[in-house]
């Protein structure tokens, strides 16, 4: 192959270096007011009345909005939320009210004067007691909402999903298990903090059509969200999304597009604005559930894993209309990468009053498989057999089933783990040159299969240009991952044309064609499907037209470096350009006109799983495996860690481009070491104690670890080129690793993120006292 | 009530007026619509809001427009002649070392502000002179290889 398997540079990188791609905050349009919100000082009150006399008064502040004017529910796969409260809230800093004035700075002084009268509600902000019986009911009204059908709320409770897997039989199983044990697990909410905030700007102009530039993941998904809730035709919505400045899935779903719309329907045609600032960003841009796990594990004193007993509890917090799927797609995974014959396993999505959770890269993932992978060692320690060995016995391999009892045709998992022992022993003891200092190394494994429901749709146009140039159109969104290259290298592959002669254009729900979403580390597979498929057709189109014009059959012919060529006679051979917009005949008539390659994709035979079982042969498209190993030193007089050395491997299925791959797995490892070393979105009583990058630490550049990045590629058959998803996958193995390193070393236990200087001290002077 | 600046801005002089609480980041990018530094905290926690002022790198965000009076500010608009880009911006593309482009400005003109102080930095001077400038998506791994080959390439 010419063009995919290169380190192609990115398309969008001088765009990117010179700072001339416009984000959405960059956008300035005439007349264009400017948005402030007003945001809940309560984490779960009734509304009893809104004053917005004084803020009306303001000099500059054109119009004032609430839920009442807007108080259709929305959500994605539960129709749970408003875009301003109605009636209630049911998180500290949910919006309330939204001004438009001329100036942001007049925006915010009308929030300010803005009077809200709260009436106080009972409050519950642990996901554990908001399941209890007598807990405060945060949606009474829940078995009244609409909800997609896989998925199933248990009306008068907080628990907004409930996803079981019933596999075998467990209690007979933990009877004849040589051994049982039982632990538990939490990982906290977390932020994803991309350096982008969100920022959206709403127009309606007076047909009543209404236009919106978002920096969001999906402008489709956006777009149906926005139609539903404000009564508008599709046809009547353009959402553009012009650039993203990372996303990690807090730009998946809608956020803020739905605060800002509401303004520009009463703002007589002014565009209005609203850009989030780091508060909101980490208090109003979905946040990563909070976790409690548990599992009751059956194990042979030869290590084989005859049964697993296990409960996820979410904390979704105030609304859980994407979160719902997390719970789903963690039932699909329920013991990660083990093929364990008997898995009884309920996963509950509950309300809290903290945050909006959603998506988070990974999308449940981290948070199921740090229990998991921290489990494994635990039961290997105690059974004295080495980490890596109980993995490799349990480990589910090609023959075998997954936690839904699906059959395994392809599985890289074991050859990852293998190919990071060639660069990592786990058993080499390195000093530290500090006498404080423990060196100490750990592995885990991770898995993941896109998350997303079975029939999602992707589709792609490509037209060629008159000189042989072509423009390739697709609503996938390069939101850092580099989509934009990948798939341009997919047209470039199929079509025989240099990269550099293909334009890709994005993100215009009126020009470029749908797309369900950008998330689950599913556009390379999907949207990559359609692209190769828009261009087979492309290809077609001008095999016809050259098979006419040479007279040689089209099976003898095919596309090289911009021209048509005879697989016989090689001087046999027509330009590209010269077949763009059809072929002139020897009389001076032309045909078929301009070539336009269509193509569309939905994921092969996925198919819905039992409801009563949660079992199905084939719930998700693929899954994508990968292992990590890493060495980190910690120093047992602060507590610190500080991860040094990772070797990571995944199975990509191809490597399409190295260097944008690698730079996936670097990203992830990086963002995984501070999900696992500091990373933790602080309430008290509900309240965010930490919302800024002071009190809320990100890895920095001297946090880098030294990263050794290898691939497996085995073929994933249904995928472009054998290419599976990698981007959220590789971030899953990094906490527990890290774990694993610090308490087998130790010889402690943390069996919560993140691993602070404070438990790592306190799980030393614990060991100390026994 | 508003102050009279005088200053240079990407090579060129400009004379400008600016009320006394305006942040610099906010008169370059409302008013002179030089969007390439980036409001990514607008406290100085971030770094994607770096330019150089008198050749160091600074967080405009935490400057006032006013200050700029007197001082020679460059901004990512202001690194490439035209199309002819920088070389940390050539090694940028080159080596990967971005992915969503949010940090990248920032990013880049901190490494610039560190090799007009220092041309020939170690990797670990590179590592601290970045370390006020957040990427969420990179890892940070190959910004630093794309610094360190401008380093190179240079000695
Ligand atoms: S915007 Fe200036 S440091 Fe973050
Ligand atoms: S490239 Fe996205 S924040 Fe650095």
């Amino acid at each position: 192959m010419k063009y995919v398997g290169t380190s192609v540079n990115r398309v969008d990188g001088i765009k990117k270096v010179t700072g001339d791609l416009k984000y959405v905050d960059d956008l300035k349009f005439p007349r264009m007011l400017y948005a402030a919100v007003k945001r809940s000082t309560r984490p779960h009150a009734k509304i009893i009345h809104i004053d917005i006399s004084k803020a009306e008064k303001l000099p500059g502040v054109k119009v004032i909005t609430t839920g009442k004017d807007f108080p259709k529910r929305v959500g994605l796969y539960l129709e749970d939320k408003n875009f301003l409260a109605v009636d209630k809230v049911r998180y500290m800093g949910e919006a309330v009210a939204a001004v438009a004035a001329e100036t942001e700075e007049i925006a915010h002084e009308a929030v300010k004067l803005i009077e809200i009268e709260y009436e106080d509600l009972p409050i519950v902000t642990n996901a554990l007691d908001a399941m209890k019986e007598d807990a405060p009911l945060i949606h009474p009204d829940l078995g009244t909402y609409k909800y997609a059908s896989v998925f199933a709320p248990k009306p008068d409770t907080n628990i907004s999903n409930h996803y079981k897997v019933r596999k075998g039989d467990v209690e007979e199983a933990f009877k004849k298990a040589d051994y049982i044990f039982e632990n538990d697990f939490y990982v906290p909410h977390i932020q994803h903090c991309p350096i982008e905030n969100h920022s959206a700007i709403a127009s309606v102009d007076r047909e009543g059509s209404l236009t919106v530039w978002a920096s969001c993941q999906s402008p489709y998904a956006v777009r149906l969200a926005l139609s539903v809730a404000f009564d508008i035709p599709l046809n009547k919505i353009r959402v553009l999304s012009p650039a993203v400045g990372g996303g990690f899935g807090s730009k998946a779903g809608t956020t803020l597009e739905g605060i800002v719309i509401p303004l520009a329907m009463k703002s007589k045609g002014r565009p209005v604005k609203l850009t989030f600032s780091r508060k909101d960003e980490f208090i109003n841009s979905f946040v990563r559930q909070g976790m409690h796990s548990k599992f009751k594990t059956g194990v042979m004193k030869n290590g084989k894993i005859i049964a697993i007993k296990d409960q996820y509890v979410w904390d979704g917090g105030a609304y859980t209309e994407y979160g719902v799927n997390i719970t789903k797609a963690a039932g699909f995974a329920a013991v990660g990468p083990y093929d364990i014959e008997n898995i009884w396993c309920d996963s509950y999505c509950v309300y809290t009053n903290h945050p909006v959770g959603g998506p988070y890269r990974g999308f449940g993932m981290s948070e199921i498989q740090f229990g998991i992978e921290r489990n494994m060692n635990i039961i290997a320690n105690e059974l004295g057999i080495d980490p890596i060995e109980i993995r490799r016995i349990n480990a589910q391999k090609v023959g075998g089933r997954t936690a839904t009892n699906a059959p395994i045709d392809t599985c890289g998992l074991l050859d990852c783990l293998d190919q990071v022992l060639e660069d990592f022993d786990p058993n080499e003891k390195v000093e530290s040159l500090s006498p404080n200092k423990v060196r100490a190394k750990g592995i885990a494994f991770g898995m993941k299969a896109p998350s997303m429901p079975n029939n999602v749709a992707s589709s792609a146009i490509v037209r060629l240009n008159e000189d042989g140039t072509a423009y390739l159109l697709v609503s996938a969104q390069d939101i850092g991952q580099g989509s934009d290259t990948a798939l341009t290298q997919f047209a470039a592959e199929v079509l025989s044309i240099p990269p550099e002669k293909i334009t890709i254009k994005t993100g215009d729900t009126d020009h470029t064609p749908y797309e369900w979403q950008t998330v689950a580390s599913r556009i390379t597979y999907c949207a990559g499907n359609s692209v190769i498929n828009a261009c087979e057709d492309a290809k077609a189109q001008l095999l016809e037209l050259a098979s006419l014009k040479l007279g040689i059959y089209k099976r003898d012919l095919k596309l090289e470096d911009g021209y048509v060529v005879s697989t016989i006679y090689p001087d046999k051979k027509v330009a590209i350009a010269d077949l763009s917009l059809g072929l002139t005949m020897p009389d001076g008539s032309g045909i078929h006109g301009p070539i336009i390659g269509r193509g569309v994709f939905i994921p092969p035979n996925v198919k819905d799983h039992d409801h009563e079982t949660g079992l199905g042969d084939k719930p998700v498209a693929y899954w994508t495996y990968g292992c990590q190993g890493v060495d980190i030193e910690v120093d047992t007089q602060t507590g610190n860690i500080k991860v040094l050395n990772v070797v990571s491997s995944f199975d990509v299925g191809k490597v399409v481009n190295p260097t944008l791959v690698e730079g996936q797995i670097e990203g992830a490892i990086v963002q995984g070491i501070g999900s696992a070393l500091w990373e933790e979105l602080k309430f008290k009583d509900g309240k965010p104690l930490n919302p800024s990058f002071v009190d809320y630490k990100i890895p920095t550049a001297n946090d880098m670890p030294e990263m050794i990045i290898k691939f497996i590629e085995n073929e994933e058959k249904t995928g472009p080129f054998g290419a599976r998803g990698v981007s959220e996958p590789a971030m899953i193995p990094s906490a527990p690793a890290i774990a694993n390193a610090l308490c087998d070393a130790l010889g402690i236990t943390i069996n919560s993120l993140p691993l602070t200087p404070e438990k790592v001290l306190n799980a030393m002077k614990e060991k100390n006292n026994k | 009530m508003k102050y009279k600046i005088n200053f240079i801005l990407n090579n060129e002089n400009v004379e400008h007026e600016v009320e006394a609480n305006r942040t610099l980041l906010k008169v370059l990018r409302e008013d002179f619509d030089l969007t390439g530094a980036k409001e990514g905290c607008g406290l100085g926690e971030c770094g994607a809001c770096t330019i150089l002022v008198d050749g160091r790198p600074v967080n405009a965000c935490m400057m006032l427009g006013i200050e700029a009076d007197g001082k020679e500010i460059l901004t990512i608009e202001g690194l490439s002649n035209g199309t002819k880009l920088d070389e940390l911006q050539l090694s940028f593309v080159n080596n990967g070392a971005l992915q969503c482009g949010y940090c990248t400005p920032g990013m880049i003109m901190s490494a610039k502000g560190l090799l007009k102080e220092n041309a020939t930095p170690t990797e670990d001077e590179v590592k601290e002179a970045i370390s006020g400038n957040l990427c969420r998506c990179t890892g940070y791994k190959k910004i630093v290889e794309a610094i360190m080959e401008v380093v190179e390439n240079n000695k």
